[in-house]
């Protein structure tokens, strides 16, 4: 496959032009897309580049049809990926079904708008439950919440590795702001750095022919006619996905060793609370920060060893949401006693002073 | 007495014989239709075979090709995307009426519209047989079925979707469309035949519906059941080709 960055460079441009350009050096063969804002650019920077690197795109006819058409992509053994938000994240919770199901290594980024409903087309961070638990089975995904540019860059290489390797559908989730603002970043060949990209392998169109009894049919499903059947494989990816969560977990800590307080968020707003963690330690006021960058496994045991460790009093969990982080956290470090405090901003920003001014009405 | 096993396609999957259609339903025959059709154009070693839910879910491990399954019309794409990505195999959708032309009829739609060079089977049995004979897109007027239990009212839930005719309005000129029948096993066949072939040819979108039969949920015997086939449903649904690359269309 021909390289498309030579050698590592600046660039200053838009978080879903960025998206493009790392679903390219990863060595995507196809997106499947359907027009939603906020993430529209990345089709377009799509569109523009790869023909040059001979790749493709269809413009399906929904989010449904540009989910299950990375489904069958992938299952043909091509790298598929697709993006979209809001209205067009709930349509494909069932194609995402579908690759929870058949452990298929979708790879989606998802740029959240307002919800409910249509909502607004600028930002939020309302598809966090969504994107980590939609769907009728039991999350068997792995989200990436990504804060800058070069993380998007770095975790859309990442996502398609661990996509390939793993084989359970994989999340970039990102939003408006990150879709549309622009910022610098490196842009970088992953050989370069030593990341060597997963192979992919066809789970139907195989080598060797059925015919001449070389091999054996590929028979696909995801349904089951038996109660116990069923039970069998959920249970078997329960297992795996318990196992292999411990090497996934990833997150950012700064500042907890004697904190009081704990600012859990994540994505854009964690840019926000670094800030005002560094603004309201420089005034004295002991307070930590801690960042899932993994929102699904989420690092329970290291947000556990940072309350431990620190002896902090409270968590403030601040998101751009009402309360969807909150449950997600809540939920992961049960049987904690520490007081968890709040501040929701659904579908609007946050920004530091609104979390340096939050903490100071809690000490 | 010696038992005599019929003529088994080479591409059926053995192990999944005898199949579980009930006794008297037509996927057992357009799947022999297909079968054959695969051996004769030697494309079993190609062929990506992928299956709807409804009871052509219980084709999922029919034949000896690589096959796979989703969600209750979302074979369409499903197909669409495993041949824009390996554009050398040959896909064949296979689905009911209900997954076609309800759930999954933007797919069926815009897949027509965008001419995708995948080949889709639909039988069409007039009504929901997985789920226990509700009512279709393609339930006769009067008909009655579970859902529609004093007979189908076009005025409350309108006429029968015919979707060979809106296909073929939706589709270029190298796209192939077509109406089938189990009662004329021949013709069905060689529709089949046309509708790969022009896959494997690259010409175009093919799609063939096959009439066919449900004496479960129309609680019909063996004669009743023909009857509705042959002077109810052909009668509505005309049987031929609508739209053919290989020459004039016939009835």
């Amino acid at each position: 496959m021909q390289k498309v960055i030579t050698e590592t460079k600046k660039a200053f441009m838009t978080g879903n032009e960025t998206a493009a350009w790392a679903a390219l050096v990863s060595g995507a063969d196809v997106m499947f897309g359907y027009p939603i804002t906020p993430q529209n650019e990345i089709m377009h920077y799509w569109t523009r580049l790869a023909p040059q690197y001979d790749r493709s795109f269809l413009q399906t006819e929904d989010e449904i049809s540009a989910g299950f058409t990375v489904c069958g992509a992938v299952q043909s053994g091509k790298k598929a990926f697709t993006a979209t938000a809001g209205p067009g994240n709930v349509l494909m919770q069932e194609p995402f079904g579908m690759a929870e199901g058949m452990r298929l290594p979708l790879v989606a980024i998802i740029q959240q708008r307002g919800g409910p409903s249509s909502g607004t087309v600028v930002y939020s961070q309302q598809e966090v439950t969504l994107t980590t638990f939609g769907g009728n089975g039991e999350g068997y995904r792995i989200v990436y919440s990504t804060s800058t540019h070069q993380e998007i860059y770095d975790y859309i290489i990442k996502g398609f590795n661990t996509a390939w390797k793993y084989r359970f559908p994989t999340f970039i989730l990102g939003d408006g702001y990150q879709a549309k603002m622009r910022e610098p970043l490196e842009m970088y060949d992953p050989a370069e750095r030593g990341i060597k990209m997963v192979d992919t392998y066809p789970l139907i169109g195989l080598e060797g022919s059925i015919a001449a009894s070389q091999r054996d049919p590929q028979h696909l499903c995801n349904i089951y006619s038996l109660e116990e059947e069923l039970y069998e494989v959920v249970m078997k990816y329960s297992a795996e996905f318990e196992a292999i969560s411990p090497e996934l977990v990833e997150y950012e800590e700064k500042s907890c060793d004697d904190a009081e307080i704990i600012v859990v968020s994540h994505g854009v707003v964690s840019r926000a609370a670094d800030d005002a963690v560094k603004a309201l330690r420089a005034q004295g006021i002991k307070v930590g920060y801690f960042r899932p960058i993994t929102l699904r496994p989420y690092p329970q045991k290291q947000l556990r060893e940072a309350i431990a460790k620190s002896g902090a009093k409270k968590l403030l969990v601040a998101e751009s949401a009402y309360g969807q982080l909150y449950r997600l956290t809540r939920q992961e470090i049960y049987g904690e006693t520490v007081n968890i405090e709040t501040l929701f901003m659904p579908g609007v920003g946050i920004v530091d002073y609104d979390i340096i001014n939050k903490v100071k009405s809690i000490l | 007495m010696e038992n005599v096993a019929p003529a088994t396609p080479k591409s059926w999957y053995l192990p999944s014989k005898p199949h579980k259609f009930c006794p008297g339903c037509g996927h057992g025959i357009v799947l022999k239709a297909l079968g054959e059709v695969i051996d004769e154009l030697e494309i079993q070693d190609k062929t990506i075979f992928g299956c709807d839910i409804g009871c052509s879910l219980l084709s999922w491990d029919f034949f000896a090709c690589d096959s796979t399954q989703t969600h209750h019309g979302r074979t369409t794409p499903v197909m669409v995307g495993i041949k824009r990505a390996r554009p050398e195999l040959i896909t064949v959708g296979y689905m009911g009426d209900g997954g076609g032309y309800s759930i999954g009829s933007q797919h069926l739609l815009n897949a027509a519209v965008r001419n995708e060079k995948v080949t889709l089977i639909l039988v069409n049995n007039t009504n929901y047989g997985m789920t226990g004979g509700q009512m279709a897109p393609t339930t006769l007027p009067g008909q009655k079925t579970e859902t529609s239990p004093f007979g189908r009212d076009p005025e409350l839930t309108g006429y029968p979707t015919k979707g060979p005719e809106f296909v073929a309005q939706l589709t270029p000129d190298n796209a192939y469309v077509a109406r089938a029948t189990v009662s004329k096993y021949k013709q069905l066949k060689r529709f089949l035949r046309n509708a790969l072939r022009n896959q494997i040819e690259g010409n175009g979108f093919s799609f063939v519906e096959v009439l066919s039969t449900c004496p479960t949920n129309w609680r019909t015997n063996a004669q009743q059941t023909w009857h509705f086939l042959e002077d109810e449903m052909e009668k509505y649904f005309p049987v031929g080709e609508l739209k053919s690359p290989f020459g004039k269309g016939e009835k």
